[in-house]
């Protein structure tokens, strides 16, 4: 559409043009020149296919280990972006690199909040004196088997290396996973085989690259039952299940559904957001990479319920394995006709696409996502509109948390008043908890709501030996940290709500009295600074002058000092930015403050025996 | 004619057109209110974020710009809430980008919140937006130092007005910033040297070169310059110039942003073609 | 968009044309080049150069033979329907794109969305004036138009866009042989005894004479003193030499002008007057009929003088006591008086409202976004309009063997007309002059990107430099023509001219394109 214009001047390899033509190959380039007289092009066709910009991004990426300048040109010229847009898209994720590749691989290790406490600063140091080409990394979603690694490599799929049984990654397992080009197998659950289990029964259990085996497990029976009872009854059991969203803002979902069904505007979208990037986070990886079709059937039951159909699976691109197995899950539910024109001969369209993301937290905030997937840079609108009118591409969308929808099969196969028979009246359900730090078996584990805090460390095999609670961040960057006193606290929405503290992401990460407060807070500092989008001032500047006063405090910085200057950072971002990300990003360090976590000990550094 | 919307602005009841912006209410009760990324000519995008007001019943403070009033909103403009944030993004913005360009009227508001930029810390010790000055040709000057990144210039150049989108915002976070792709210089992008990035740009950060020339010169003087509206010549599309005169010399040209015909855009021959004036 | 690239020929209206098409209209861009602005389009249509009559034919036919005219209108407000059917009968889709190149099936669907939109406009500039046949082609334009009633309603017209700030005031203030202000006849006795009422003396009841007629009015001696203000034939007129012995033959030339010309150059006397735009005061009117005030900034330099003034005193000068020192809002206050057209725009209003559009009979009025609403009145208001016969006439400078390459003159975005005014700013994307050819051209000539070449005509050769672009259709070549010092285009343009308008036929010259021999054209040019 626009008058383009290169002025790079580099040209595209043919390697590169073959990966862009791969990623683009169901939609074709915006201009198609009929004859020499008739050429169609058009803001239309643009519309329609700047969605694919972020797919073609990522085929440059793994074709050439960079977005090169001929490379970029040649995306802009087949989707008629302008260029320096797409230059700005490229350059807001963690994951595309604008340099020349410097090595074959490229390693980002985890050093947030969790792994750093498991020796993650020694495993960059350590990989870096081996050669490695090491790029320090936020939370990549793996605290219960830390430090984390995840292995870019040009022309090749990504890997994950964590560790497997004790001790953390050594340099030699990660040249081993690029030798042998294999991700670290799925941990198994503690849980697994329990029989109380709704969301994790599956995991561990079924293999999670046969849909015959899934069915075996009872796949696809809700999805069938949910057919035959018409979108209605579905989303009126939904609503009945007193379901609410998992990814932290705990919106009712069969509210969510009846809003996007009602709507008269056209097409209607489903979206799941499996951008599951909070610190501390990890179980809708748990869920993906161990039972993706109950993802898959799950959207189906949501998009044909609610009239949307598209669905849109949009998931963390840190998550190369549960990446593989959706997509492999999604080829065998088509080619079984679970998916597309007529889902399992219901007559109902209903076609599913899976989007990666490109490392960006910010595209966890649900329009975020949305300006991700069309294409744009992944910075929040402001709402309102809500999602529910205006979402993706403007249009009336349903978006919820990968956690929200698992349990919807098994409320369709309950009904929604069985379902709410556990947990509390305004929590009833289930809940994924994310168990990290000093627990002896760190892992994902699913409780009724009204479990305390105590029963879940008591779940996770309790303190390590010789820990004591010092603080427990519960609900991630964006929640807050808690002391010992509240290990009574039950973990319900109520609960949580009355005690000023949010359950959030079902993050459960537990400090001692050895770790180093001070730093956690300020790598909490670090990682909003890092993950802000820049869009507006509150937060851009913000998370900036935060993370210094942070470093301040580090190097010996009188707390009294900095308070006030604390206290209106933290005003201005909670008050005026535009999205959840810096309305919290002073959350934590402000319950930390409160906690008295800040005076920096001396002594607590390297003295763990 | 448009239905009308009761409102409770600052404590008196005010109606206001159905579909206006708290901004417009505000300034139809003769509330003067802080503004950096709106402008008249652009569609609002929110993100300085120093017009919130506190709205009833919204946990956070709220963009007037863009936020449409609705029956029996109860909106406060000068809550201490109100006061810490908007003082609070002048100081985020001054601690980091050189604002004594800034147009008098951002250095009043500055005044009138009490911004004390110096509090976030040395200069020499925060991180800051100093940069070289980007000087690539005889028309432009891109003074990066001075950007607060209100996207203004991207919405002139792109969808607001010229189409052509030769600069976005790049990077992300405190590195956002607004580039071209690669960083290529203005010359070899898609700029056409419309002038409109400038004409929308608050804080000197997008300067024409002749105006840039004679600051450095010392010359620029404001108080001796006339501003006469008049109409180009180039074309038949009839577009208001506004020629702004200091020592009988056009030192710049502008359009006015509530003209129907420019919307305060114009052509490279508009903004830069009176130089046959002084030939 | 029919043979207009106003994405660089009139930027600030493109913007409007864009925000419609970001609200969803839909953009087809009918032009030989695809252009920057067709770059925007939809979908681009690349005809033969001259045949726009032909497609528009075209376009009236399948409108007709698929049944989606609108008959209401056509029986209410318009004249000459039945025969104009029968005579674009012959334009059928397969004979129409053997001779505009464009395939059947985009006319057809060009067609039916025209006739089947809500809103529809035709927007056009000199890539259709510039021809021969210049009026007819807009005239074949209207004749669409009028099939589906896209005119006299808000959303729907024709929209010449003009080229000039003043070239629609020129007409409304009477600078024309045949009218008077405000589009009023010379020769309506009515209109004039009320002229001559207000101006004190009587006015020549008969037309005088339009450009062409002067010149052949020079060339009999009936024509030998002319005032010439802010015109430079020497340079401007199709067949220049021509044009030029006839100036030497006046008996007195007086030049007005900014810039000392080469008509100034011959001229007995010349008077250097201020800039229009940023010297003087005045009104000027733009392509929507919109009058807006313009105003001096700067003094004008040296000797210059306010042209008003220069006639002020020449009238003086010439013994005329009563005409006195009137300012421009004198003069505006007079004209209000008898144009009734502008009669609602008052000085102050012009001020207050950043220009009214005409018709505006009353100060009470709001002035006209659009005309001729007066169609859709029941019965239409005033004469219907009419249908036009036009014949689709190639271009006459004709391809052959010897000049096998159709050239046609376009404009850059940053440079105007002969860039005697846009020269004086350095432009970052100024690029020069350059003849554009197509790939396959390219390369059968044997010519690069770059490489210099001689471009001849029936009538002259130049050097220039080759410019291979994507998209341009074989046979076809362009060049800019703002840089006349380094390369003089108009030595090789057609000296055709429209009859009807005086238009000289810039759009469709026959060209051949030669390598250098040695880097230096052959022959007595070397």
């Amino acid at each position: 559409m626009p008058d383009l214009y290169f002025g790079a001047g580099d040209e595209a390899t043919e390697a590169e043009k073959d990966a862009v033509a791969e990623a683009l190959a169901d939609y074709g380039p915006v201009v198609v020149r009929e004859t020499e007289r008739l050429v169609h092009a058009g803001r239309s066709r643009t519309r329609e296919r700047r969605h694919l910009l972020l797919p073609a991004l990522h085929a440059l990426q793994r074709s050439a280990g960079w977005i090169s300048p001929g490379g970029l040109d040649h995306v802009c010229g087949e989707l008629e972006v302008p260029p320096a847009e797409a230059y700005g898209v490229a350059t807001f994720y963690h994951l595309f690199t604008h340099d020349p590749p410097a090595a074959d691989n490229t390693v980002h290790v985890c050093d947030d909040v969790a792994c750093r406490l498991v020796g993650a600063v020694a495993l960059i140091d350590d990989l870096r004196v081996e050669g490695y080409h090491v790029k320090a990394s936020p939370c990549l979603g793996q605290c219960e088997r830390g430090p984390a690694v995840l292995v870019q490599r040009t022309g090749r799929p990504d890997l994950t290396v964590t560790a497997v049984d004790d001790g953390p990654v050594t340099t030699s397992e990660v040249a081993v996973a690029i030798s042998s080009e294999s991700s670290t197998p799925s941990v198994s659950l503690a849980q697994t085989g329990s029989g109380d289990l709704r969301l994790l029964t599956r995991v561990g259990v079924v293999d999670p690259t046969s849909l015959d085996d899934y069915r075996a497990h009872g796949g696809f029976r809700a999805l069938e039952e949910a057919l035959r009872m018409g979108g209605d009854r579905v989303i009126a059991e939904v609503t009945a299940s007193g379901l609410s969203g998992r990814g932290g803002a705990a919106f009712p979902t069969g509210v969510k559904w009846r809003g996007v069904a009602d709507q008269e505007g056209r097409p209607r979208h489903l979206v799941c957001n499996a951008d599951e990037s909070e610190p501390g986070t990890f179980k809708d990886r748990v869920v993906m990479e161990g039972d993706p079709y109950s993802l898959v059937e799950a959207m189906t039951i949501a998009g044909t319920a609610i009239g949307a159909e598209q669905g849109w699976l949009y998931i963390r691109g840190e998550y190369p394995v549960a990446i593989g197995r959706l997509r492999h899950a999604i080829d065998e539910a088509y080619a079984e006709g679970l998916l597309g024109d007529d889902v399992a001969g219901s007559g109902i369209r209903f076609d599913l696409t899976l989007r990666s993301g490109a490392g960006a937290y910010i595209c966890g905030e649900e329009t975020a996502l949305f300006n991700s997937l069309e294409g744009y840079r992944g910075e929040p609108r402001n709402k309102p509109p809500f999602p529910t009118t205006h979402g993706l591409f403007g249009e009336p969308t349903a978006i919820n948390n990968v956690e929200t929808l698992v349990n919807v099969p098994p409320i369709v196969l309950m009904g929604g008043e069985a379902y709410a028979a556990v947990g509390t009246k305004q929590s009833p359900g289930t809940k994924l908890f994310c168990l990290s730090g000093r627990v002896k078996r760190p892992g994902t584990y699913e409780v009724e709501f009204g479990a305390t805090l105590r029963d879940l460390v008591d779940l996770a095999g309790g303190l390590i030996a010789g820990s004591e609670v010092r603080a427990v961040m519960l609900g991630g960057a964006a929640g807050s940290f808690v002391g010992p006193e509240s290990m009574d606290l039950p973990l319900t929405l109520e609960a949580t709500r009355a005690a000023g503290v949010s359950l959030g992401s079902g993050v459960v990460m537990v400090f001692d009295q050895h770790d180093d407060m001070v730093d956690t807070v300020r790598r909490i500092a670090e990682f909003f600074r890092d993950e802000s989008c820049g869009q507006c001032v509150p937060c851009r500047v913000g998370t900036v002058r935060q993370e210094e006063v942070l470093v301040r405090l580090r190097r010996g910085a009188d707390i009294e000092d900095e308070r006030e200057l604390l206290d209106d950072l933290a005003a201005v971002m909670r008050d005026a930015s535009i999205c959840g990300l810096g309305q919290t990003a002073s959350g934590a360090i402000r319950s930390a403050l409160d906690l008295g976590l800040l005076v920096s000990s001396g002594d607590s550094q390297g003295d763990r025996s | 004619m448009s239905t009308m919307v009761e409102i409770t602005l600052d404590g008196e009841s005010a109606r206001v057109p159905e579909g206006s912006t708290i901004l417009d209410a505000c300034r139809r009760k003769g509330i003067d209110t802080p503004t950096l990324c709106w402008a008249e000519n652009l569609t609002p995008v929110n993100v300085c974020r120093v017009c919130v007001v506190e709205v009833e019943g919204s946990r956070v403070l709220v963009p007037s710009c863009s936020r449409n009033v609705e029956e029996g909103m109860v909106v406060a403009t000068d809550t201490e809430r109100v006061r810490t944030s908007r003082r609070m993004v002048y100081e985020l913005l001054a601690s980091s980008v050189e604002m004594d360009r800034a147009t008098p009227e951002v250095l009043a508001w500055m005044d009138h919140y009490g911004a004390r930029p110096d509090r976030m810390g040395d200069r020499s010790e925060i991180v800051t937006q100093a940069q070289p000055v980007k000087v690539q040709d005889d028309l432009y000057v891109r003074d990066y130092e001075r950007c607060i990144l209100c996207y203004k210039c991207v919405e002139a150049c792109g969808d607001d007005a010229q189409h052509t989108y030769a600069i976005a915002t790049a990077g992300r976070g405190f590195d956002a910033h607004i580039s071209t792709e690669h960083d290529v210089s203005l010359p070899d992008s898609a700029c056409v040297y419309c002038g409109n990035c400038i004409g929308v740009c608050p804080t000197g950060a997008l300067m024409f070169k002749t105006e840039h020339d004679m600051r450095d010169a010392g010359t620029w003087d404001e108080s001796k310059q006339s501003v006469t509206t008049t109409v180009c010549s180039f074309c038949g599309v009839g577009c208001n110039l506004e020629l702004h005169v200091q020592d009988e010399r056009i030192v710049k040209v502008t359009s006015p942003a509530d003209h129907s015909v420019t919307n305060g855009h114009l052509c490279i021959k508009g903004r830069f073609g009176w130089q046959h004036a002084h030939a | 968009m029919w043979g207009s690239n106003a994405r660089n020929a009139h930027p600030i209206f493109f913007h409007h044309a864009l925000r419609g098409v970001a609200n969803g209209a839909l953009m087809w861009t009918i032009d030989p080049r695809r252009t920057d602005t067709a770059k925007f389009a939809d979908h681009w249509l690349g005809l033969n150069v001259g045949s726009d009559i032909a497609l528009a034919h075209g376009i009236a036919r399948e409108i007709i033979a698929a049944g989606l005219t609108d008959e209401e209108f056509i029986e209410n407000a318009t004249s000459g329907f039945d025969e104009f059917a029968a005579f674009v009968e012959p334009w059928t889709l397969k004979h129409t794109s053997e001779v505009t190149g464009i395939p059947s099936g985009a006319i057809r669907d060009l067609s039916h969305a025209y006739a089947t939109a809500d809103k529809a406009q035709i927007c056009w500039t000199l890539g259709i004036t510039e021809h021969h046949t210049g009026v007819d082609n807009v005239q074949s334009l209207c004749n669409l138009a009028l099939l589906t009633g896209h005119v006299g309603r808000w959303g729907s017209g024709l929209v010449p866009l003009r080229g000039q700030n003043n070239v629609q005031g020129g007409g409304d203030m009477g600078a024309l042989p045949n009218k008077l202000t405000g589009f009023q006849d010379v020769e309506d006795d009515e209109a004039r005894a009320k002229f001559e009422a207000v101006w004190g003396c009587p006015i020549p009841p008969t037309n005088g004479w339009n450009l062409t007629e002067m010149f052949e009015a020079m060339e009999r001696d009936e024509l030998k003193a002319v005032y010439c203000i802010g015109e430079n034939p020497v340079d401007s007129e199709a067949d220049a030499k021509h044009a030029r012995a006839m100036i030497e033959r006046l008996d007195i030339l007086v030049v007005q002008d900014v810039f000392m010309t080469r008509t100034a150059e011959v001229a007995d006397v010349v008077f250097p007057a201020a800039l229009g735009w940023a010297e003087s005061d005045g009104t000027v009117t733009n392509s929507e009929r919109r009058v807006q005030r313009m105003r001096a900034a700067v003094p004008p330099p040296g000797q210059a003088r306010q042209e008003l003034e220069i006639i002020n005193d020449l009238a003086a000068a010439m013994g005329d006591e009563g005409w006195g020192a009137p300012t421009p809002e004198d003069l505006w206050e007079e004209l209000r008086k008898v144009s009734p057209m502008h009669g609602g725009m008052s000085w102050e209003r012009l001020e207050a409202e950043g220009g009214i559009q005409w018709p505006c009979p009353s100060e009470d009025h709001p002035g006209s976004p659009f005309l001729h609403g007066r169609l859709w009145e029941r019965p239409a208001g005033g004469r219907r309009a009419p249908f036009s016969c036009v014949e689709n006439r190639p271009p006459l400078d004709e391809l052959t063997d010897e000049f096998p390459l159709r050239l046609t003159t376009v404009r850059a975005l940053d440079s105007y007309n002969t860039g005697v005014q846009t020269e004086h700013f350095a432009s970052p994307i100024r690029t020069g002059e350059a003849l554009s050819i197509s790939v396959a051209d390219a390369e059968a000539l044997g010519v690069v990107d770059g490489e210099r070449v001689a471009v001849s005509s029936r009538r002259g050769t130049i050097e220039m430099t080759v410019e291979v672009e994507e998209y341009l259709a074989v046979g076809l070549c362009h060049t800019t023509f703002h840089f006349p010092e380094t390369t003089d285009i108009n030595q090789i343009t057609s000296d055709a001219v429209d009859p009807k308008a005086g238009t000289a036929e810039f759009k469709a010259a026959a060209v051949r394109v030669e390598r250098l021999a040695d880097g230096k054209l052959a022959g007595d040019r070397a």
